[in-house]
This record gives structure tokens, C-alpha cells and sequence, in this order.
């Protein structure tokens, strides 16, 4: 595997090739906030919250890390006053959803996000798709996943598939950054486990 | 039909169609474009085949039922060749006058001609009439003459004398070369080099490379492609044969809608037809160039006409667009080098190696070369599909050849690239058709659909519309599409119903920066496009309606 | 439902879960909507997670998982038709049939759906029923056109 060398916020970084810029700053003990990502799951690139600055020849440029692959020479700068306020209105925007989220809590006091900035919303799924990522990579159930597009997509259970494996297995309750996943869990139970 | 197998035999075959027409027998051409369509042409030509019948005139006179005319304001249209006369807004009663007065008592019927709605003057030739003279027709100028599902009708007219240029007196690189140096830019919106765009993928390691016809034609307002590929398959065909030899690929895709069977039927038609021809296949006009074509069609959603969701879907997957750090011309289609291109761009292969680069570049602006099709539509007299030169200002458009904004209302602004685009005011209006100069005002050409809005237009509620559309049709994946299109969205509505609150104009365009900055595609990217120019040049319309 | 019809399409595509949006589309066309023990066999035959297949069904507005009405009532949204009263030939329409888009009425008589752009803006503000335009309408016409529809 072909050796690269790149720079995050001014260290030197060895990583080889393949590895995206999140990886290569974890193996370093550099953090970047991250809500969609996990170890065991492909990356997703939804939360966009591990943006980062990447500058390349002289030009900079923002890049989502946990896919951006490493390059040789690229300088990486995780935090920054463009990357804190983009972080920052994705934070509010996920806060008008669970403004009672720890792990979103935590995060908001670091940018100082304001839980209020916008009118709460319905639901508290913040779509980090963990659970169905989960569900369908490392059990390969497919129990959950996600239906409607845009606006008005939601996580859905298929009832007969859940009926027979979730009850033995939530192993994607304790990955829910918000805990609407268990919401959804008890109410399909409730009214559509045949 | 046996295959034709060198340049030689087109041009025999091509002499031999000549050589059964006679120019001077009389033609009527009729539009049979969806929006002639729409109008019930298929009863005007149910009554000229009868009335023509009841004549006994089948061995004088044809019929040729053709693409799209452009005029699509004045349908049913029809023209007659060979003196080019116009009628329109042609009814099925009209039809008897029309073989009797006309075609054989040489008289022009006066209320079917077009007149001026301004001066009252009247025009009996297509060539006469503004809407039509003030254009530069190369590509639409094919269609009047040209019936989709005949191949002969193209060959009569010069087609695929570029491809068969291309594959004997020119080698690959020699081809991509000329396109480069006539700075051909993509016609689907993006405006990028195509030369450039097939260099990659041409110089890209893999063992297949596919070529794509963007067909998908998203862009509300905008129909052009679908005048073109409707009305004359084989010249897009031609030219995505063309890039295909230049780019060394052998298996070729269109990508098409799933609404429109006319479209569908008349690329099926031309396929079989070049297949049959020896046009397409196995050892192309025996020139030992072997190029195969599929056709696909998109499941109904404004984002598969995006690149890498367009791949997608033609890998079987669901349309949804990848991030763009590996580009698709060098991993694309089953992360093979591929190379898109939208109808238009291919449409202008066939003449760039024809008529060669140097004259191809002496059209048009120094960065913007060539024609540009565009849609004429919203608040506009002239509703339709026109050809020009890079360089004609917004106002010959609108005014010369769109004939200016109906019921005497004044023009407000002209917005182009649909819900992904913005909206230019009046004072630009002697703005230059270019990429960069419409780009500089924040209002990129986009596909070419240009809408025009009158002064009754409300900008703010206009801007909530191109959101909402956003909305319906983004895929929910990423955070500040998703997000941030909700509560943009939710402020337009405060605002445009009068509830708007202080601050909320910073807000929106905080929201639009990050939505334009972090989103995973294009669609996120761009969303917030038509409120940022409308902020830019209209803003007092949102100051007024915040307490 | 043509189940025999709907059986020979999903057997000919048997094993391949790229053909997921093609077989969709064909029993779509077919019977008009997507019932969800098809559904079910879809995803055993073509070897697809059934979430997967939920969810391209409801992320594409031309499935639908209920029975269309006999009329498919499509109004024009698109920005050109927007620009000549679409909004209120819809509202109009909206009134008449009593359902929103995407909804289909009681009887089964009427679907509406507001359209996508479809490319003949000359035409707009337009109803387009079962394929047929009806061309440069306003709102006081709606009623005339509806009317001959069963």
C-alpha cells in the first residue's frame, strides 16, 4: 500500500493509500465530529458535520473527510472560521429536530449552536442512518430502512422481519444519537407486528 | 436494405435518394412536436391525407410528418415546399381550402399566415416571418425536413457525412482534437469543454469506455432536446457515434424520459434503422469501428438527470448522486472512464467535423462558440424553441424573435436554469447570450430555458415555487439539503404571506450558504441559487413584506 | 390483477436485483398500482432487501402503493405554466375532484397529481387527463373539461 504524506492542522501525517482524511486524522488523535460515521459501517457523507477545509495547490477548498480520500501534500485544517460556522447551522438544523440529544448537546456547546434558531420540528430523527446502515451491513437483516424522499423521509421497520429478529438482537438501539429509533421500535410493535 | 460498407457506397446510396426526388413536387410539411400535439394536429393530418385522397392527388403530393418546427405558439403549424409557405394554427376544417386554394390553385390563404400582432404586417414565407428570420438555424433547421422515423430523409439532407469524415479521413486523436479546438461547451447546463471532458476520459485507464446521451431534459421550461431528439434521432446518433470513435468506446447509452412514448418510438425507429444501415454495430461502414447503443429511461425524477445518479441508474441502482471527488469521466459507469454529454452537445458533432473548427469557432462570442437552442417560455408571445448565436443580447431574444411579453405588461426579469438558476432584471437586458457573461450576473444559462416574468410576477412567492420544487424532488440523504431547503422553504412562506420577521433575510441567506457549500450534490448545491439572485436584484421585495 | 401477467415479469428477471426499477415500472404500468404482496415477491424473487424495494417505491412519485382512480388528473406545475395561473387552475381543480395531489378521490373516479414539467409550455396553464391536454385553460373552464370524464 502506497505511502502518503499530508498535513492536518499542522502535523505531519503518514497514511496510506485508500484511507480517507477522517481516518488518517484518527490515527492520529486529531478529532473531527462526526454523527453518521461509525468504524463497522461504509461511510454514509450525510451529517456533512466532519467538514473540513482542504487546501491543494493554493486552492482551498471544503470537503466532507470520512469520504474524501488522502492525497499526497494536501494541508487539512479541521477547524476554521468557515468550517465552524457550517458546522455550527447544521448543528441548529439538527437541533430543531432533538434539541434533547446528548451527543448533539455536547457538540453544540463546542460551535455554539442555538437549540432554538429554528421552530422544533415533528419528529426527532436526525437521519444519521445508523440504524438501517447497521440492520443491513453488519446483521444483514433488513429490518429497518428508510422510506419517502426529502423532506419527508422517515425510518421505517418491516414488521414481519422485526417480529422475528429485533427482539433478540437491538443491537442499533444504543448507535441512536436521539433515541427516536426505540420511539419507532415500540410503536411498530404496538400496532403493526403481526 | 443490405450494410453499407464504405464512404463510398453513403455516398452512392445518398446520390441514388437524390436522385428519386423531385424538389419541385409538392410537400407539406406539418410540426408534430408534443406542443403541436397538444393542439390536435393529429386531426389536420387525418384531413389533408383525406381531403388529398378525395383529390386523387396521392401521386402529387406528400405528406411529411416532421419534428418540432419551434413555433410552438401557433400550432398545428405546417409548411409547403417547395415555396415554403407557412399556415398556422391550422384546424381539421381548414383542410379542404387548404388542398383546393392552395396547393392547386396556387392562391395563399390569408388568415392562415402569420401577422404581426403589433404592425399587422403579414409574412406568407416561413423565411419572412421575425420569429424565424431572426434566428440562426443549424440544428432545428434539420426538423421541417426531416421525418424522425425516416432514415433517408437525414441522408437526403447530408447526414452522416461527418461520421463517415471521421472514420476514413480522420484518425481518433485528429477528432478530438478538432472538437477541442472548437471550444464545443456543454449545452446541459455545466458549459464545460467537451474536448476536454473526452480527453479524460479517452486518456483514463479501463478497459471499456462508455459514452452517454443525456437525454433526460429536467429543467422545467426547457424542451429543446426533446424538440431535437424527437424530430432527428439520427443527428444525435451521428454525433455520438462520432465521440464515441474519438474517445475509443464501443458500448454507448441513452438516457432518456419515461413520459414521452413519442420520443421513445422514434429513437427505437432510428436505432434499428442506423443498425439496418450499417451506420451502427459491428464494423461501421466498414470501417472495422465496432459501436453498440442501449437506451434507458429515468423512473420520473428531476434527479436522475444528474451525472452520477444517471449512472447510477443505468448500473441498476437507485438514482442517487455520488460525491464528485473522483470524476466520472475516468471512473464512471461501473467505474469505467465515461463520458456524458447532453443532446445538444452531441447534436453539434456532426457540423464541427463537417464544416471543420475554424468555421464553427467563427460563430458566436470569444469563450461561447456556436448556436444555442433555446426554450422560450412564461410570460412571453412567442412560446417555443429557437436557435441563435452566442452573442444575441436577452432583448433580440425576447422582443425580436419571442415578440415580447403578451397583454401589455412590462418585463420584470428573465430567469434561466429553472429551480437551479436565477433571475436576470431588465436593466441587463442587452446582456450578450454567453456562459460567463450570464454567470457574472448570477444567472447561468443553464440547459437554455429561458422564462420570462412580467411585471405582475412576485419574486419572493416565485422563489418559494423553485424551492418547493427542490423540495419534492431531493433525495433527504444529506443534512443541509434536506434541512436546510425545510426551513428556507418555511421562511419564504412567512415572508411572501406578509408574516416575515426581522433578520430573517440574514437568515436565509446563512442557510444558503451552507446548503451551497456542504450539501453532497448538485441539487443541494445550487437550491438556493434563485434566492441568492433574487436577493441580489430584487431584495426590496422582500424588505417590503417584513414588518 | 393480472397475476399470471404480473408472475411471468418478475420470473423473467429472476436473481437480478438490477432489474428492480425495471420490473417496478412494468408491473406499475400494468395493473396501476403496487400491492405489497408483490411487493414481497418482488424482493424474494429478485433477491432484493424489501426495505430496499420500499424504498425506491415511495421515493418515486410514480409508484403508488394505492389503486389509482380511473382518470389520471395531472395539472402542469411547472415554472412556465406557474407563470400563467397554474396555482389557481389547481386550486380550482383541487376544489372540483375534493382530493390534493397524489391523492385519489372516494369513487376511484379521479387521481391528481401535480406534474412535472412535460415540455409543451405553449400549452400551459394545462389539465392533462389520461394523456390528453387540455390546452391554455383558466380556472372557470376546469368544470366544463372535468365533467366529461366518468
Amino acid at each position: 500500500m502506497k505511502e502518503i504524506l499530508l498535513q492536518i492542522d499542522g502535523k505531519q501525517v503518514k497514511a496510506t493509500e485508500g484511507m480517507t482524511v477522517l481516518e488518517a486524522a484518527q490515527s492520529v488523535d486529531i478529532f473531527i465530529p462526526t454523527l453518521c460515521h461509525h468504524e463497522k459501517l461504509e461511510p454514509y457523507g450525510g451529517c456533512r458535520l466532519c467538514i473540513v477545509e482542504v487546501e491543494v495547490n493554493g486552492w482551498t477548498k471544503l470537503v466532507v473527510s470520512c469520504v474524501y480520500p488522502v492525497e499526497e501534500n494536501i494541508i487539512v485544517r479541521t477547524r476554521s472560521e468557515k468550517v465552524d460556522r457550517m458546522r455550527k447551522m447544521i448543528l441548529e438544523l439538527l437541533l430543531a429536530h432533538a434539541p434533547n440529544s446528548l451527543q448533539l448537546q455536547a457538540f453544540a456547546k463546542e460551535y455554539g449552536a442555538d437549540k432554538d434558531r429554528f421552530e422544533k420540528e415533528a419528529s426527532f430523527c436526525i437521519h444519521c442512518g445508523l440504524c438501517v446502515r447497521y440492520c443491513a451491513e453488519v446483521k444483514k437483516k433488513h429490518a429497518i430502512g428508510f422510506v419517502n424522499s426529502g423532506a419527508r423521509r422517515e425510518i421505517s421497520f418491516i414488521p414481519e422481519i422485526a417480529a422475528k429478529e429485533c427482539n433478540d438482537c437491538k443491537e442499533c438501539f444504543e448507535l441512536c444519537p436521539t433515541s427516536y429509533l426505540q420511539a419507532v421500535f415500540v410503536l411498530t410493535k404496538a400496532l403493526a407486528f403481526p | 436494405m443490405s450494410r453499407i460498407n464504405s464512404a463510398a457506397q453513403l455516398e452512392e446510396l445518398r446520390k441514388d435518394i437524390l436522385s428519386k426526388r423531385d424538389p419541385d413536387k409538392t410537400c407539406i410539411a406539418i410540426c408534430s412536436g408534443m406542443g403541436c400535439h397538444g393542439l390536435g394536429n393529429d386531426m389536420v393530418i387525418s384531413a389533408l391525407e383525406e381531403e388529398i385522397k378525395k383529390q386523387d392527388l396521392e401521386n402529387k403530393v406528400d405528406i411529411r410528418v416532421t419534428g418540432c418546427h419551434g413555433f410552438c405558439e401557433k400550432g398545428p403549424i405546417l409548411v409547403i415546399y417547395p415555396e415554403e409557405i407557412c399556415y398556422m394554427e391550422v384546424t381539421p376544417e381548414d383542410a379542404a381550402q387548404i388542398i383546393s386554394e392552395t396547393i392547386l390553385g396556387k392562391k395563399v390563404i390569408d388568415r392562415l399566415i402569420y401577422t404581426d400582432p403589433n404592425t399587422g404586417e403579414k409574412a406568407v414565407h416561413q423565411f419572412e416571418i421575425p420569429f424565424y428570420k431572426n434566428q440562426t438555424q443549424y440544428l432545428i433547421s434539420y426538423n421541417p425536413k426531416v421525418d424522425p422515423k425516416s432514415i433517408d430523409d437525414y441522408l437526403a439532407n447530408g447526414g452522416y457525412s461527418g461520421l463517415s469524415k471521421a472514420l476514413f479521413e480522420m484518425s481518433p486523436e485528429q477528432v478530438l482534437e478538432e472538437v477541442k479546438k472548437a471550444n464545443l461547451r456543454g449545452r446541459g447546463g455545466g458549459g464545460f469543454p467537451a474536448g476536454r471532458k473526452w480527453e479524460t476520459a479517452r486518456n483514463a485507464p479501463g478497459e471499456e469506455k462508455y459514452v452517454i446521451v443525456n437525454g433526460h431534459e429536467g429543467e422545467q421550461g426547457a424542451y429543446m432536446d426533446r424538440a431535437i431528439f424527437t424530430g432527428n434521432p439520427h443527428l444525435v446518433l451521428e454525433g455520438l457515434i462520432i465521440g464515441a470513435y474519438a474517445i475509443g468506446s464501443h458500448q454507448g447509452f441513452i438516457y432518456t424520459r419515461h413520459d414521452t412514448p413519442q420520443l421513445k418510438k422514434n429513437i427505437d425507429i432510428a436505432l434499428a434503422k442506423a443498425t439496418e444501415y450499417g451506420l451502427l454495430g459491428e464494423n461501421i461502414l466498414g470501417s472495422g469501428f465496432n459501436f453498440n447503443v442501449e437506451v434507458h429511461f429515468d423512473v420520473g425524477i428531476f434527479v436522475s438527470g444528474e451525472s452520477s445518479a444517471l449512472m447510477s441508474s443505468i448500473e441498476g441502482k437507485n438514482p442517487e448522486p455520488r460525491p464528485k471527488y473522483i470524476r466520472t469521466s475516468v471512473r464512471g459507469v461501473w467505474d469505467m472512464p465515461t463520458n456524458l454529454n447532453n443532446v445538444e452537445t452531441w447534436a453539434n458533432v456532426p457540423q464541427i467535423i463537417n464544416k471543420g473548427a475554424e468555421w464553427y469557432t467563427s460563430i458566436g462570442t470569444e469563450k461561447s462558440k456556436g448556436t444555442k437552442l433555446i426554450s422560450l417560455s412564461g410570460n412571453i408571445v412567442n412560446t417555443g424553441v429557437v436557435e441563435v448565436p452566442f452573442g444575441t443580447t436577452l432583448r433580440e431574444l425576447v422582443y425580436d424573435i419571442g415578440g415580447g411579453v403578451p397583454n401589455g405588461k412590462k418585463l420584470k426579469a428573465i430567469h434561466f436554469g429553472g429551480p437551479m438558476g436565477g433571475s436576470i432584471p431588465e436593466e441587463f437586458l442587452d446582456t450578450p447570450l454567453d456562459f460567463d457573461e450570464l454567470a457574472k450576473l448570477g444567472a447561468p444559462i443553464g440547459a437554455g430555458g429561458l422564462l420570462v416574468l412580467d411585471e405582475d410576477t412576485n419574486m419572493v412567492e416565485k422563489t418559494r415555487f423553485f424551492l418547493d420544487f427542490l423540495a419534492n424532488e431531493s433525495c433527504g440523504k444529506c443534512v443541509p439539503c434536506r434541512e436546510g431547503i425545510r426551513q428556507m422553504a418555511k421562511i419564504l412562506t412567512n415572508i411572501s404571506e406578509g408574516n416575515g420577521k426581522e433578520g430573517d433575510i440574514e437568515l436565509l441567506e446563512e442557510i444558503a450558504e451552507v446548503a451551497g457549500t456542504a450539501s453532497l450534490c448538485a441539487l443541494g448545491k445550487t437550491a438556493s441559487d434563485p434566492l441568492l439572485s433574487s436577493l441580489r436584484y430584487f431584495r426590496d421585495e422582500y424588505e417590503a413584506r417584513i414588518k | 390483477m393480472d397475476n399470471e401477467k404480473i408472475d411471468q415479469i418478475i420470473n423473467a428477471h429472476q436473481g437480478k436485483p438490477s432489474s428492480l426499477i425495471m420490473v417496478l415500472m412494468e408491473i406499475q404500468s400494468l395493473n396501476g398500482w403496487l400491492p405489497k404482496e408483490v411487493l414481497s415477491k418482488v424482493s424474494e424473487k429478485l433477491t432484493v432487501p424489501l426495505t430496499r424495494v420500499m424504498q425506491i417505491v415511495t421515493f418515486y412519485k410514480t409508484f403508488s402503493l394505492i389503486p389509482k382512480g380511473r382518470n389520471e388528473v395531472h395539472v402542469c406545475m411547472g415554472s412556465s405554466c406557474h407563470s400563467r395561473g397554474a396555482v389557481s387552475l389547481m386550486n380550482k381543480v383541487q376544489d372540483l375532484i375534493r382530493i390534493r395531489p397524489g391523492e385519489t378521490d372516494s369513487e376511484s373516479k379521479f387521481s391528481l397529481e401535480s406534474g412535472n414539467c412535460l415540455g409543451c409550455c405553449n400549452l400551459g396553464p394545462e389539465i392533462i387527463i389520461n394523456g390528453k391536454h387540455h390546452a391554455r385553460l383558466t380556472p372557470d373552464q376546469a368544470e366544463d373539461v372535468l365533467k366529461n370524464y366518468k
